[in-house]
């Protein structure tokens, strides 16, 4: 395991989008250790392979997966195997992934790979182990049908194997709503907004009640969700980018600059440190909410256990945004191995306990009438019935098709948000320069 | 190695057969050449036969030099110039990373695409904006830091070592730690302004906000730097002067302008060159800046972009690594043309003097 980019290290190790973080604290150490392994590995070659015939196996993410309890499990029951995680930026994961298969070195044994970046990846088949030849057609069955679909290049491969899907809802602080004069339980509070323009309409009552707060953290991820909705996002299923024929990007893109002039929006930027502090001190009072997004929030901003909730998104409970697939890299020396970790990292059991633990949803269909997930409530979210959310959301979604350039699209667009949450830009302007920028990236 | 000059030459020739106009023995490790020619030392000997020893001295003498120098150039020629070189030559091909059609020559394309591409140029002014900002600041600061430090102080080695202390700390947890200090909702500095009863300022929005607040970041790092490059030219100053001036009755800020600077003018060409050179190549402080992690348009208006910015955007994002080259290629010419430039002016300001 090569240390390759010279920059990750220098870039923030901070959290990107899907699976939830970890606590900065815990970030530093990974991050150390992480260092500290590759370096070692480097001195030692790249064999994989212990002195005594131990398997050393690598596993790289970004954010929280919740893994790290499970690998111990793992290395108990198989005493041959040692597992290494590298923890990674998001944004700065699935680019190291691709310049690692294009240098051919590098690559860990198994890679997550992200539903924006995934038609990226399957477009490069040569570079991953088609599962089927270990094993994966036993799988079959084992995930919703299209989440077993959408990593398949063709009827013969597979390279992945889904973790988690997104789902969508809204966690809400239920104290801002009681001091803004706003019912505060979940089933009225989903009752107020019936669609996303009367969210909006909330939005506004709740500002001009003046807690000092605003209803949303930022624009970008109110775009994403009123997206995620959407029968089709950027491509259609042929890879044509459809960014400006597309009328719900339009829609979606309207309606969040409703909010965002309107004053709703904390305006603050996904992941960064003002926005966690944000979710620490209250700055909003909602947050459009994936599964994985309950991690991101219990592990951020752990002293406001208790004031949040989580109620059923606006326009009936569908809609996806994130989910992930776990890849062997055909750099892989070892790929049975590596195929059989995948596999059990992401079966029914370990899933389910990775929901318990941070919040992220299983993709796994047998659990989905398995109570100890569906009557699963969260006493961080006010005893919220999650386990019932998600299933209801999980099982409501149509799935989106993502293209090859997706992650960058999305990124232009919400990029265009910001300037308009910034003050650079009218929305007119910004919407033209996020298509030009979106064009270019797709190139 | 050969000394130049025809007078040397017209010495040893002709006097040298002379018996009474002995010159002085030419220095065989200086000039090899000539002893063989010559009659040698002493009238009329005849000139034994140099020894393998010798010769083997002699060839020490002229070769080992450039065996001393070598390592340089080799490294030099291995981490410089042969990426220089190739670095060019991809810039002179459609070559990117990712993809079946990894690369064709194309020419001068990718410098006609950059000179027309809105976001160079955009990249380009960011640059020099936050260069102007913090070179012209952290010089004065550096310079007025020196002079005190070079008054009689008590532990000054302490604080002469301490001024060094921004440029040790690592870079990247400085950017990281400034950026917080210049939050919007919870930074320092904008509760500071606040009680000042301006702001508040959303800081890595604005344009120039956002300039000045990388330029904080560098003269933070680099002032004391400068300072100590300063304080060391400063102390190589002859006392006499600055007794002398005193005696005339002149002042410690007239001393500062009319002894201290115009004796610095060397030391201050350096350190605006590497100011310079630093500035044109600002990478960490504004990519780290920008609020969204990993990304890399130094704000969502790349209202912070700077030129190697936009290089790794280019390179390391859209795999593009033709188009990347292409900057880094007008990026080495800027360097130079603005190195140059720049030591032009220094030495005219000064030499007026």
């Amino acid at each position: 395991m090569r240390w390759r980019d010279p920059l990750s290290w220098i870039t923030r190790p901070a959290d990107g989008s899907p699976a939830g973080g970890t606590r900065r604290v815990r970030r530093g150490r990974v991050l150390a250790a992480t260092v500290a392994v590759s370096l070692l590995a480097t001195a030692c070659g790249d064999s994989g392979e212990g002195g005594d015939g131990t398997i050393e196996l690598t596993i790289a993410t970004f954010n929280d997966f919740g893994f790290q309890p499970l690998y111990e499990q793992y290395m108990d029951e198989h005493p041959n195997i040692t597992i290494t995680e590298h923890v990674a930026e998001y944004q700065n994961h699935h680019t190291q992934l691709a310049t690692r298969l294009a240098a051919g070195n590098g690559a860990a044994d198994v890679v997550a790979i992200e539903g924006d970046f995934l038609a990226q990846f399957t477009a490069q088949p040569q570079n991953f182990y088609n599962l089927f030849d270990y094993g994966a057609d036993e799988l079959e069955g084992r995930w919703l049908d299209w989440k077993w679909q959408q990593s398949m290049p063709d009827a013969d491969t597979q390279i992945g194997l889904g973790t988690d899907v997104g789902g969508l809802a809204i966690c809400y602080r239920r104290d801002l709503f009681e001091q803004a004069g706003l019912p505060a339980d979940r089933d009225e509070v989903a009752a107020l907004w019936p669609d996303w323009e009367s969210y909006l309409e909330v939005g506004r009552q709740f500002v001009a009640a003046d807690t000092g707060a605003r209803f949303l953290d930022s624009g970008p991820l109110l775009f994403n969700a009123i997206l995620g909705q959407a029968p089709q996002a950027f491509y259609e299923p042929d890879n044509t980018l459809i960014v400006e024929s597309n009328p719900a990007i339009k829609q979606a893109w309207d309606l969040v600059m409703e909010a965002v002039e309107g004053g709703l929006s904390a305006n603050l930027v996904q992941y960064s440190t003002q926005w966690t502090t944000g979710l620490q001190q209250g700055t909003f009072a909602t947050i459009t909410c994936p599964a994985w997004m309950m991690a991101f929030i219990q592990s951020q901003a752990e002293d406001t256990a208790g004031n949040w909730d989580v109620a059923a998104v606006p326009n009936g409970g569908g809609g996806n945004w994130g989910g992930s697939w776990l890849t062997v890299p055909s750099q892989s020396d070892h790929p049975q191995e590596a195929y059989e970790l995948a596999a059990w990292l992401t079966a029914p059991e370990q899933a389910l306990s990775v929901f318990q633990r941070l919040g992220n949803m299983p993709s796994t269909v047998e659990l989905y009438e398995n109570p100890e997930l569906t009557e699963f409530t969260n006493p961080f979210f006010h005893d919220a019935p999650v386990g019932r959310i998600f299933t209801d959301a999980a099982q409501a979604l149509e799935p989106q098709y993502q293209g090859p350039s997706s992650a960058a699209v999305r990124l232009a667009v919400q990029n265009g948000i910001r300037r308009v949450e910034d003050g650079q830009q009218s929305p007119e302007q910004a919407w033209e320069t996020a298509l030009g920028e979106a064009v270019r990236a797709a190139d | 190695m050969k000394r130049s000059g025809p007078q040397t030459r017209a010495v040893a020739g002709p006097a040298a057969p002379g018996p009474g106009a002995a010159p002085p023995p030419p220095d065989p490790a200086r000039d090899p050449g000539r002893t063989e020619r010559g009659p040698g030392r002493g009238a009329g000997a005849t000139r034994p036969r140099l020894g393998f020893r010798h010769r083997l001295q002699r060839t020490d003498a002229s070769v080992s030099p450039y065996l001393y120098v070598a390592p340089f150039f080799l490294l030099f020629l291995g981490f410089m110039l042969f990426p220089l070189g190739y670095t060019f030559y991809v810039s002179l091909n459609d070559w990117n990373l990712i993809g079946a059609e990894a690369r064709s020559f194309t020419g001068l394309e990718n410098y006609r695409t950059l000179l027309a591409d809105p976001n160079f140029w955009n990249a380009l002014r960011n640059t020099f904006s936050i260069w102007l900002l913090s070179t012209v600041p952290q010089l004065l600061l550096a310079l007025g830091l020196a002079h005190l430090l070079n008054a009689r102080l008590r532990g000054k080695t302490l604080f002469r070592m301490g001024v060094l202390v921004p440029n040790v700390a690592s870079l990247v947890a400085v950017t990281i730690i400034f950026a917080q200090l210049f939050g919007r909702d919870f930074g320092l500095i904008n509760w500071l302004l606040g009680l000042a009863g301006v702001g508040p300022i959303d800081w890595q929005a604005g344009t120039a906000s956002s300039h000045i607040a990388i330029a904080v970041m560098v003269v933070w790092r680099w002032t004391g730097y400068h300072a100590l490059i300063y304080l060391a030219a400063m102390q190589a100053i002859p006392r006499e002067l600055y007794e002398a001036a005193s005696l005339d009755g002149a002042g410690s800020f007239q001393m500062l302008r009319s002894i201290t600077i115009p004796a610095l003018r060397p030391v201050i060409i350096f350190s605006v060159l590497i100011s310079t050179i630093y500035g044109m190549q600002i990478f960490a402080e504004p990519l780290l800046f920008d609020p969204k992690p990993g990304s890399v348009t130094g704000g969502a208006g790349r209202q912070f972009q700077t030129l190697t910015v936009y290089l790794y955007e280019q390179g390391f994002r859209e795999f593009d690594f033709g188009y990347a080259a292409t900057i880094g290629w007008v990026m080495f010419l800027l360097v130079v043309a603005v190195a140059l430039v720049n030591y032009a002016l220094t030495r005219r300001i000064s030499s007026t003097r």
